[in-house]
């Protein structure tokens, strides 16, 4: 038990929660990047991974996806391997680990979200492309649809990336970062999307970094430096001695104060 | 454009065109994966192979030097991808590190055991022979009918059109994860597709396309059609596929004009004698990039749109 806050109580059977992370460790670069973190993600909830820079959170996010190797740990998606499972499963990438001017135009990014569907030589029948433009349509995106992808700005982009994610029609989405370097506009739209999803009662989990949209944005929260430092309901875990924990005390009064 | 064309030209031209097109369609992946020196790395590793295929057999028959060009070419895919991964260094960094240590082994291995005796130079694999791959047995254009007289095609020929085929169908079947995994490899592992399966895919049928090419047509070919044609097709267009299209075509064009010039151009210009057709080809296929890079419409990137 390594962390300084944990609210069992609210939490789902394993076999139930559609993300399940048992002593994970990973490295990046040569140092520890994550050490021994657990995370259960509570069905149909809004969750948030928090922490200063280099703390791990994207690498944390990318070992659960097997993007970066894991030291240690178990992942279990919906109670089944990760393997099993990654059709429920939807991934939004930070926006820059993309070169945006690769000549495809923004629908071929929303149908790389149907490659399970198509398969290798599938034919693209009405539907499909229906389902594509439905989800450029919930992003705000979709008279876009026939842009070059370069052509957008980073706002823009980031809602074609959450667009090819909501195509997957998967039951668990993990975001790094969705919100980095987004207009206002695009924020809100991402985060009525996220919202809806949550409504629907898929389960979402963000790397975030901006500590006063917490509260608001998320039903719960996973405070990460290296370790994992709390876990649970944002209101509960969003404490002062929780977040110094985290920060290694170098929030001031006045940032503290402007959190909640 | 009777008998003596058919017997001197015809076949060195559709080799040029199937080399040109095999190298430029990977190159396009290529390209877009920062990975475009591929071709230049595996036309100078596969050296050491060709003078150990040469030890081994004591022959400078086409077989064994291609088998061991195509270990050298594979070897050397394996080393960059090592190099990569473990320094943590640019894909450019690692092939340059590996292609002229390989380089200069085959160098080394070339000077010490003797076999730079035998007629294994160097210009000659530089600049290819594409001129000397004549339909001997050719009688006119009836010939294309003469089961007999088509058997005598040069064996390059089959070679090339065989690498060509593979690599379209490559891009014909795998078109999906290639786009989706070129485009964004961290999406395509997340989602379960296999995009260094796919990686290490693309790099062996570039070797491939490479070894053969540069067997038959040389290095300079190989080098230039695996940049050039793909590079050139980008400035003129926003989708990948009319680009992959684009850049066959242009190198097929580049192949034809280039062989043509080379024959005749001195002799128009009033010289006595023809040059190389390797070297026009790519002179060719670089004015085309020269004219697209001036006034293609997609030399610019544009502007970001306002918010909508």
């Amino acid at each position: 038990m390594n962390a300084v806050g944990r609210f069992p109580e609210s939490l789902p059977a394993l076999a139930d929660s559609p993300l399940a992370v048992r002593g994970l460790s990973a490295s990046y670069g040569g140092k520890p990047a994550v050490i021994d973190a657990d995370v259960t993600i509570v069905p149909g909830t809004l969750s948030a991974i928090v922490g200063p820079n280099g703390a791990g959170k994207s690498t944390l996010m990318k070992a659960v996806l097997g993007l970066v190797p894991r030291q240690t740990g178990d992942v279990t998606v919906f109670g089944q391997p990760l393997t099993r499972m990654r059709h429920r499963l939807a991934y939004v990438p930070q926006r820059a680990s993309v070169d945006w001017d690769f000549p495809v135009r923004v629908l071929d990014v929303a149908m790389m979200g149907l490659h399970r569907e198509l398969g290798l030589l599938g034919r693209v029948r009405p539907h499909h492309r229906a389902r594509a433009e439905a989800a450029l349509d919930r992003t705000g995106t979709l008279d876009l649809a026939r842009r070059q992808i370069g052509q957008l700005s980073g706002g823009q982009q980031q809602r074609v990336f959450l667009a090819r994610a909501l195509a997957q029609g998967a039951d668990l989405f993990l975001l790094d970062e969705p919100f980095a370097g987004v207009d206002a506009a695009t924020e809100a739209t991402i985060m009525s999307v996220l919202k809806s999803l949550r409504d629907e009662g898929k389960s979402v989990v963000c790397v975030h970094h901006d500590l006063s949209t917490v509260a608001d944005y998320f039903d719960r929260l996973l405070l990460l430096n290296r370790r994992v430092l709390a876990e649970g309901p944002v209101d509960l875990v969003l404490t002062d001695r929780n977040l110094q924990a985290t920060y290694g005390g170098r929030l001031s009064v006045a940032q503290l104060a402007a959190i909640r | 454009m009777g008998t003596e064309f058919v017997q001197l030209s015809l076949s060195p031209i559709l080799i040029g065109i199937c080399a040109a097109v095999a190298c430029a369609l990977p190159g396009n992946f290529l390209l877009l994966r920062r990975q475009a020196l591929l071709g230049d790395a595996v036309s100078h590793v596969v050296l050491p192979g060709i003078v150990v295929g040469f030890l081994l057999t004591g022959t400078v028959s086409a077989g064994p030097m291609m088998l061991g060009a195509m270990a050298s070419a594979l070897l050397a895919v394996l080393l960059i991808e090592t190099v990569r991964r473990l320094g943590r260094v640019e894909p450019g960094a690692a092939m340059g590190t590996v292609f002229t240590s390989m380089f200069a082994a085959g160098v080394l291995l070339l000077e010490t055991t003797g076999a730079s005796g035998v007629h294994l130079d160097v210009e000659h694999a530089l600049m290819g022979n594409l001129e000397s791959l004549i339909w001997f047995d050719a009688t006119g254009w009836g010939s294309l009918l003469d089961p007999a007289a088509l058997a005598a095609l040069p064996p390059e020929l089959f070679r090339m059109a065989l690498a060509m085929t593979a690599a379209i169908l490559f891009l014909a079947v795998l078109r999906r994860p290639l786009v989706a995994s070129t485009f964004d490899e961290g999406f395509a592992r997340a989602t379960g597709q296999r995009p260094s399966l796919l990686s290490l895919g693309l790099v062996a049928l570039s070797a491939a396309s490479a070894v053969t090419a540069f067997q038959a047509v040389g290095a300079i070919i190989v080098i230039a059609m695996f940049v050039v044609p793909p590079a050139t097709a980008r400035l003129l267009t926003d989708r990948l596929w009319t680009q992959v299209g684009l850049s066959a075509v242009i190198a097929a064009l580049a192949a034809i004009l280039g062989y043509v010039l080379a024959g005749y151009g001195p002799l128009w210009l009033g010289g006595q004698h023809s040059v190389s057709a390797a070297g026009m080809i790519a002179v060719v296929s670089g004015l085309g990039l020269l004219l697209a890079a001036a006034f293609g419409p997609r030399r610019h990137r544009r502007e970001a749109l306002p918010e909508a």
